[in-house]
């Protein structure tokens, strides 16, 4: 008998905290798939955010930093100018990337710096209970908009990937999503390419994950899947937004 | 010949994975585990094309596919 599906040996064997059916857990598979494949276990440092992944760090069987909430490009400028020769990623939630760490990853993008930038769009803020983030849909109910998002009040989701995509530092830009198999394996050879771009030393790789959060969104696991289909992909459309000649 | 394993003390109960099944053959087991979810589990294992789909969703890295090779 041959595995054909196992654990990747980049994941370590502790139990993820997530909530039932959280896709968290399916991105950090593919992100560990990923390093398995290209084989950089021993040269790669992840930057873990502020937000239901803070506790990243530990399931993997590499390198880790945690960054302040939103500073982690900052903190990966830092890795990485020090250790060119590392790999370094970010994995941020939408309130640590596009609410309170919107100038850090703007300047980094700016700055071109050879980072891959793994940003994860539930289009809320899971840790802290559910606040409506900059990525919260029209009329998506959050416990601080409990009558859906209004424009007049709180104005439009920002699709911070297209706007990182505008900067000329910005190499790769990609929006995947992980509610289905099909995009599950889609979005692993997106994620694959982002990290190829940095062994390129081309300059900064954005990839975007639609990502969901059953507890939050008041649904059950599969709803959660079909709510980011039906909603969450119209607004924010999957496809590469910016591909470099050289790849 | 293949084989599908549940490592179920880590299973949450998402039934993720009994959605992604194309079989239809993955249930939710009538105990609880550890973590007090019901884990999902694959009875009928001799009608699993070990396509993996199950696992590719699984949020909990919990299931291990394996299939005989080809001669
Ligand atoms: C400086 C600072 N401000 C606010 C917080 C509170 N806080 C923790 S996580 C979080 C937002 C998390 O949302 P997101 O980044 O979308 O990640 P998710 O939890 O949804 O994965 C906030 C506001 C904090 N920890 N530090």
């Amino acid at each position: 008998m041959r595995k054909v599906f196992s654990k990747p040996a980049s994941l370590s064997d502790k139990p993820f905290h997530y909530c039932p059916g959280c896709t968290h857990g399916i991105i950090h598979r593919l992100i560990a798939e990923v390093i398995d494949e290209l084989n950089i276990k021993e040269e790669v440092i992840g930057i873990a955010p502020i937000g239901c992944a803070v506790f990243m760090y530990d399931y993997f069987d590499f390198d880790f930093l945690g960054g302040a909430h939103g500073r982690a490009p900052a903190v990966a400028t830092g890795v990485k100018r020090v250790h060119p020769d590392k790999m370094v990623f970010t994995y941020q939630g939408d309130g640590d990337a596009a609410a309170i760490g919107t100038a850090e990853i703007v300047h980094a993008a700016a700055r071109s710096e050879k980072i891959t930038s793994l940003f994860i769009n539930n289009a809320i803020y899971g840790m802290t209970g559910g606040q409506m983030a900059p990525t919260t849909l029209l009329g998506q109910e959050s416990t601080t908009s409990p009558e859906g998002r209004s424009k007049e009040m709180a104005g439009y989701p920002i699709r911070l990937t297209e706007m990182l995509a505008t900067l000329e530092g910005t190499v790769y830009a990609a929006r995947v999503s992980v509610h289905d198999v099909k995009h599950i394996i889609q979005a692993k050879k997106v994620i694959k390419r982002a990290f190829e771009i940095q062994q390129k030393k081309v300059g900064f790789a954005l990839v975007e994950v639609l990502s969901t959060c059953p507890t939050n969104w008041g649904l059950t696991p599969i709803e959660a899947t079909k709510w980011l289909e039906q909603n969450m992909i119209p607004y924010y459309p999957l496809g590469e937004i910016k591909v470099p000649k050289e790849v | 010949m293949t084989k599908v394993t549940f490592r179920e003390e880590r299973c949450m109960g998402c039934e993720l994975c009994v959605h992604a099944c194309p079989q239809r053959i993955v249930t939710m087991a009538k105990h609880i585990n550890a973590g007090g979810f019901h884990p999902a589990t694959v009875v009928q294992q001799d009608k699993c094309t070990g396509c993996a789909m199950c696992a590719l969703m699984c949020p909990d890295v919990v299931i291990e596919v394996e299939r005989e090779e080809k001669q």
